[in-house]
């Protein structure tokens, strides 16, 4: 692994580090992405090969090239007067250093001396970069191109809100899933799962096979699955732990303000939601559908000042949600504090949203649930941090279609929007899901600490994804380059460097090593007690 | 045994074939002892302790301004033109030129300008297969050919001498493309030329 490829003959820390490489080496071998190291005389610095270009030392071998019957001249020339160069744009020191030797890879601020040897990135390299699978690194996959394992700290993960992107059908559902069985088994973090399309609880779709396992069917303990559609649950077989229904009572104006696109209302009407909500208390909706008598009506609305049309539309909007078939009129069951009970445990919650799968109804029950459960968790750290008693277990909330909840229009009404703010300041970080980043609002987006992308290719969804990260114009390259499936690229808080990896394939082998690992950590976990 | 004697005595370094009647520290000439017992164009000689490699030769009137005259009007051969004026043989020399390349000192060989050029009547002799191997492990020799002034266009001659080492060595191709690279070094922004040593070694 530690053939040397050549030295250091420039460098920018602009430009990169032209590499003139040895006369044994092939130029194609060299392929753009590869990681090499380059021993400086200070620093070990780590890097990727960002182009590969034909050098001469004289114009007029081009002009004049050695022809058929002049091997002697090809093969005299090739590597001195011919040569390869390679441009490698260095990304970490890893060594040399106390701060790099203490804290790890550390971003470049210098370049190589002059004829630094360079030589490809050896497996120790490797690991100081992407990770060592460990009790607390998880094995997500490995950059493109090699067997190195791409280890991800989970607990460093799950201390900023992240984001997994990527069209439609490119392997965002495959990857959130080895995400959360990762946190499972890697952080002390707890997942709350907006489920919406039936896919992580019990079992979920494989385009190309027979359904893959979800979460319940790999780990029964530790998950618990719930769910609108009880019906719908027990056709597919699912072993369910509680059934939600939600009651008008539990619905907040805020609520409908967040679903106003949805249920195409005013923003009047929305305004008089509020004054409703005042005029009768926790059940307004009920109220407000009941009223049948037109002189109540109109006594209503001269004392409210709410004009005819808007309270038609707003009635309008909220029997969609009526229809709804988990809404009742009152919810026998509270079940925001079994929620939180199975939270407190330890235990991961995924919510399946059976065949309601509109969006209006996930909007409401996610940002309805995540708001009691996040004020919860608000109250409990405050408690903590005036008792100086240990702050909440960490909760992970995982939502689908995120632009819906976190577009700039109503990112500062929803929970999510305030989540995604406030990061980890209340123990509650967000995994946001989302098939158009450019939707979701540039502050959200500022806001994630890693972003996972899958392949992109609208330029605004792109731009949205990559905006504020440094190299950006290579990276969109990198993005654009992915393949249609089972590619994806890592950057931020929870990696030193950008990466483009091939996540690990979730299947039979992939049960089975987990199967093994869970056998290990509950003896390691039993050797901690004692 | 017999293949391993004759082996051995090529192997050997040959006797004594010229003597050095003028010495400068980037050039010696010498006389063959015989007319005609030149040395190949391009082969390593050496003359006490430096080494100089075959740049050009001649055999000329012994007396300068003698004109030799037609002899062989009558004779069949041109060896009968020998054979019936004996005398020719005394009447005539032969001469080359070497340019210095390099000295040894001890066991060790340096290819670059001795301190002092060689001793006048010094015995010249043609350096055997093993002494030009050893001499050719390095190359540096190269360069000072390249920079030689001599009568000879330095491309011909440094293709000559590499013609004539890498008879001597078991890979001829290894020898002539590790000696090529390095021609190709010193010639990096002269490629025509390069082209044109490369060439005269096919």
């Amino acid at each position: 692994m530690t053939e040397r490829l050549g030295i250091v003959v420039s460098a920018s820390l602009e430009g990169g580090v032209v590499v003139r490489l040895e006369p044994g080496v092939s130029v194609e071998e060299m392929v753009v992405g590869r990681y090499v190291a380059i021993q400086g005389q200070r620093h070990r610095f780590f890097g990727m090969i960002t182009d590969v270009r034909l050098e001469m030392t004289d114009e007029r071998l081009a002009s004049a090239p050695p022809e058929a019957g002049e091997p002697l001249l090809a093969s005299v020339v090739s590597g001195v007067n011919t040569y390869g160069i390679i441009r490698v744009t260095p990304m970490l020191t890893i060594g040399g250093d106390a701060v790099t030797i203490l804290e790890g890879p550390q971003p470049v601020k210098t370049i190589p001396a002059h004829f630094s040897p360079v030589e490809l990135a050896s497996e120790r390299d490797m690991e100081l970069v992407f990770g060592q699978e460990n009790e607390r690194n998880f094995h997500i996959g490995n950059p493109l191109d090699m067997e190195t394992k791409l280890c991800l700290n989970l607990e460093e993960f799950v201390k900023r809100s992240n984001g997994i992107f990527g069209k439609s059908g490119t392997g965002k559902t495959f990857l959130t899933r080895i995400l959360l069985i990762g946190m499972l088994q890697k952080s002390r973090a707890v997942n709350l799962i907006f489920d919406m399309h039936n896919e992580y609880g019990w079992q979920g779709t494989n385009e190309a096979g027979p359904p893959v396992k979800g979460l319940k069917q790999l780990f029964p303990a530790a998950v618990a699955v719930y769910t609108l559609d009880e019906e719908n649950s027990v056709r597919r077989g699912v072993k369910v732990d509680s059934v939600v229904k939600i009651g008008y009572d539990e619905i907040e104006p805020d609520d409908i303000a967040l679903l106003r696109q949805t249920l195409n209302l005013t923003e009047l009407a929305v305004e008089a939601s509020y004054q409703l909500r005042r005029r009768f208390g926790r059940q307004w909706i009920q109220r407000t559908l009941e009223l049948e008598d037109a002189e109540e009506v109109r006594g209503l609305l001269e004392e409210t000042k709410i004009h005819e049309s808007t309270f038609q539309s707003l009635r309008r909007g909220l029997n969609t949600i009526r229809r709804l078939p988990f809404i009742t009129s009152h919810a026998a069951e509270d079940i925001v504090p079994k929620i939180l009970a199975h939270l407190d445990r330890g235990v991961n919650v995924v919510l399946e949203f059976g065949r309601y799968r509109e969006i209006a109804a996930y909007v409401l029950v996610a940002n309805m649930l995540a708001r009691r459960i996040y004020a919860h968790y608000q109250a409990q750290t405050e408690k903590a941090m005036a008792e100086g008693s240990s702050p909440p277990r960490p909760l992970v909330i995982t939502i689908e279609e995120a632009h819906r909840f976190l577009n700039p229009e109503i990112a500062a009404q929803t929970i999510f929007g305030t989540i995604a703010r406030e990061m980890r300041k209340y123990n509650v970080t967000l995994l946001v899901i989302d098939q158009r980043p450019s939707g979701i609002s540039e502050e959200v987006m500022s806001q994630l600490g890693t972003k996972i992308t899958c392949l992109l290719d609208n330029e605004r969804d792109i731009d949205s994804v990559l905006a504020g990260v440094s190299g950006k114009s290579e990276l969109k390259t990198v993005l654009a380059r992915l393949a249609p499936k089972r590619q994806a690229l890592i950057f931020g808080h929870a990696v030193p460097m950008p990466v483009a990896f091939q996540p690990v394939s979730y299947d039979a082998d992939f049960y089975a090593r987990l199967a093994g690992r869970k056998a290990a950590g509950k003896t390691e976990d039993l050797e901690k007690f004692w | 045994m017999a293949l391993v004697e004759g082996g051995l005595t090529i192997s050997s370094p040959a006797g004594k074939i010229a003597e050095v009647i003028e010495a400068q520290t980037t050039l010696f000439t010498a006389q063959c002892y015989e007319l005609y017992g030149l040395p190949a164009l391009g082969s390593l000689v050496r003359t006490g302790d430096v080494y100089g490699i075959v740049a050009s030769a001649a055999t000329v009137p012994l007396e300068a301004g003698r004109r030799p005259v037609a002899l062989g009007h009558d004779v069949a051969t041109e060896e009968a033109v020998f054979r019936e004026n004996p005398q020719l043989g005394r009447l005539f020399r032969s001469e080359f030129s070497a340019v210095v390349v390099g000295f040894r000192e001890g066991e060790r060989v340096y290819q670059y300008l001795p301190a002092l050029p060689a001793r006048i009547h010094g015995f010249v002799y043609l350096c055997g297969d093993e002494e030009v191997r050893t001499f050719s492990r390095s190359l540096g020799f190269l360069e000072t050919l390249l920079h030689a002034v001599v009568a000879v266009p330095p491309e011909e001659l440094v293709s000559a001498s590499l013609r004539q080492m890498s008879r001597k060595h078991a890979d001829p191709d290894a020898f002539l493309i590790a000696a090529g690279k390095m021609l190709a070094h010193l010639l990096s922004d002269d490629y025509p030329r390069l082209r044109s040593i490369l060439g005269r070694l096919r």
